[in-house]
């Protein structure tokens, strides 16, 4: 595998609509997430915060500017990758402020079904599923069905469905908002473990003052342009 | 890979059980309606090949005797059962009406046959109980389906008639059971006028003076008596000796005796096209009014269930499903509807039939045809469902 990028982000910029109703969402996007790294990304509302994550997520086209996930372009100026539903569901994992997991599908099938969707036997999804759902301390929940688990145990395997194909590209959209400090805090310890772990780069959308000193970086938005700052970085013990 | 749809199925089977069980039975009543309409046209051939016969000559220009009123002289018989290739010409009369038992009606067909022996035509090809008529007055042979017993006492019109046979699947082209009884009685009960009606008619004739001429002291008595019997029957049943076809025999007796004689298969084509036409279209009408609502019903549920699940569609999306793993996962779930449907209709079909009041054929057939037809209503219900699903953003997922 060539060496990962993790996320570059250069000149980013995001016209919706044309003429007089056109809203310049993004005006110039400049990010870079190394492998193994944590970033927030905070903002005001309407600043931009969830039109850049659609961007990078492949599934809304910047106007312009250049992204790299991994060791992949995936777009540069007008031209961007061909297949980009299997760049998602390979490179990039999402988590969500509501875990939006599938109801008619146990815990453990909710996180195999990326690697059954890849191309893997089922044994073999179910196999890397469980791992990772008893690194994420919700393994003893595998059969339950995920209406039966708390709010934190859904987020916990929302986290395990994002991370389960290994890709280099987590995106995170406010995946604490509904957590108490604690459950909050945890998920933040959790993704940086898998970030260390795995090699992943993650960009963590958040208004939540609880987390934003487990940040070593953190993007600001605002008016579409991005700003960097150093956070307190202040881990967890 | 794992089933989606199965699984979503499963999770949610209380839904499905139950519209499908609603399904099932509008599937049930399609399928008995097709089961009627296969046992009408059964109906109609088994009361032809019951009758024995090989042609039916009836009373010219008429489409007699099942399917129009047909009235032949009584004797013409014998100039036919002279006729080259005929091996036996019968007279028979067909009347329906109300055979009393008791204090129940039963709606059947009472067939006026001949004296002679099994095998004529006319006469019940084979019996499950007691014996064929032997007496020339006052007994009868009645289909099981009457629900009458050997010995039972039953009265048409003003006679009474002792049950001394039972046969089966003799019935009318309209499902009536079949009494066979003696031609005498029968002619006598077709035609029979009230007594208001006789004692009008004597007055009549005897008022009309050229009936009662002072010269001629028995005319009047006579022209009474001749008016009092009935000396028509509806159909001559012949049937032809081996070595001739039936066309060779009918011609010369259409040619000869000017009267309109049918072949075994003009008899079908008057039985099923012009007799169960009518019938046969409201049948189809209802099963095309059946099969749209099953299909509504299939794509509102489909509809309902997806529009439900928009957002773990798009979620579906966003982390790489294919367009064509959620449009199959939709017709699946169509498709099952349609089975669980089909299962409890063709159960429901089953178990209804015998009790139902007319004759239900169910035809394997009919039930494999009708499988095919759920299972591409339910495909192409699912299609609305289908085009939501797939016009969901997976930025949807992603939210605001
Ligand atoms: N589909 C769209 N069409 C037109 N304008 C849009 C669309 N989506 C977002 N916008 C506009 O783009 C700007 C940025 O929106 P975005 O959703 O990225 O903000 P945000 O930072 O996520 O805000 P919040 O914190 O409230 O979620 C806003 O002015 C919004 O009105
Ligand atoms: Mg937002």
């Amino acid at each position: 595998m060539a060496d990962s990028y993790g996320i570059r982000i250069e000149g980013v910029r995001k016209r919706y609509g044309e003429g007089d109703t056109a809203v310049d969402a993004l005006r110039h996007v400049d990010m870079q997430v190394a492998p193994g790294e944590v970033v927030g990304l905070i903002g005001p509302s309407g600043s931009g915060k969830s039109t850049l994550l659609k961007c990078l997520g492949a599934v809304i086209e910047p106007t312009a500017g250049r992204m790299i996930l991994g060791e992949q372009v995936i777009y540069d100026d007008g031209w961007k990758i061909p297949d980009l539903r299997a760049l998602r569901r390979d490179k990039i994992g999402f988590v969500f402020q509501a875990p939006y997991l599938i109801p008619f599908l146990d815990v453990t099938d909710n996180v195999a079904l990326l690697p059954m969707l890849a191309g893997h036997s089922n044994a073999e999804s179910r196999k890397r599923a469980l791992e990772l759902l008893q690194a994420l301390d919700v393994g003893h929940r595998a059969k339950a069905m995920p209406s039966q688990l708390s709010g934190g145990e859904q987020q916990r395997v929302s986290i395990a469905r994002a991370l389960v194909n290994r890709p280099p590209v987590i995106l995170a959209d406010e995946p604490t908002a509904p957590l108490d400090s604690e459950r909050a805090l945890a998920v933040i310890r959790i993704l940086n473990q898998m970030a260390s772990q795995y090699e992943t780069a993650i960009i963590v959308v958040t208004h939540d003052e609880k987390i934003l000193p487990t940040f070593k970086r953190i993007y600001h938005i605002r008016d579409g342009k991005t700003h960097e700052e150093v956070g307190e970085g202040r881990g967890f013990d | 890979m794992i089933s989606l749809a199965g699984r979503d199925i499963l999770h949610g089977w209380g839904k499905f059980v139950f519209t499908g069980v609603g399904l099932g039975l509008l599937i049930g009543v399609t399928l008995t309606m097709a089961g009627v309409y296969r046992g009408m046209i059964d109906d109609a051939q088994v009361l032809i090949d019951n009758s024995g016969a090989d042609l039916w000559v009836v009373q010219k220009d008429t489409l007699g005797p099942y399917a129009e009123s047909s009235s032949l002289y009584e004797e013409i018989y014998r100039s036919i059962v002279i006729m080259p290739g005929v091996a036996q010409a019968v007279n028979v009369t067909y009347f329906t009406m109300q055979v009393r038992h008791g204090e129940r009606d039963v709606r059947s067909m009472a067939v006026g046959i001949v004296p002679g022996e099994t095998g004529q035509p006319g006469w019940p090809p084979y019996l499950v109980a007691g014996r064929q008529i032997t007496h020339s007055h006052y007994e009868a042979v009645a289909d099981i389906a009457t629900g009458f017993k050997l010995g039972d006492r039953i009265k048409i019109r003003r006679n009474h008639y002792t049950v001394v046979g039972l046969t089966r699947r003799m019935v009318s082209s309209n499902g009536d059971p079949m009494v066979f009884i003696p031609l005498k009685d029968a002619q006598e009960a077709q035609f029979l006028k009230d007594n208001d009606a006789i004692v009008q008619n004597r007055r009549r004739t005897a008022e009309n003076p050229n009936f009662n001429r002072p010269g001629v002291p028995g005319l009047l008595d006579a022209v009474i008596a001749s008016q009092s019997g009935n000396p028509y029957v509806n159909a001559v049943l012949v049937s032809i000796k081996p070595g001739y076809t039936a066309e060779q025999v009918a011609e010369p007796i259409r040619r000869w005796k000017r009267l309109t004689v049918y072949t075994h298969a003009q008899m079908e084509s008057i039985l099923i096209e012009k007799l169960i036409a009518t019938a046969a279209k409201q049948i189809g009408m209802f099963l095309v009014i059946l099969a749209l609502v099953s299909a509504a019903i299939v794509a509102f549920i489909i509809y309902t269930l997806t529009l439900g699940k928009i957002r773990e569609i798009a979620v579906l999306k966003l982390i790489g499903t294919r367009n064509r793993t959620i449009a199959a996962m939709i017709m699946q779930q169509a498709i099952g509807l349609g089975l669980i449907g089909f299962a409890v209709g063709k159960i429901a079909a089953t178990f209804w039939a015998p009790i139902f009041p007319k004759y239900v054929l169910l035809l394997p057939g009919d039930s494999l045809r009708g499988f095919v037809v759920v299972v591409v209503i339910c495909a192409l219900a699912s299609v609305l469902a289908i085009r939501a699903a797939l016009k969901v953003d997976p930025a949807e997922a992603i939210g605001g």
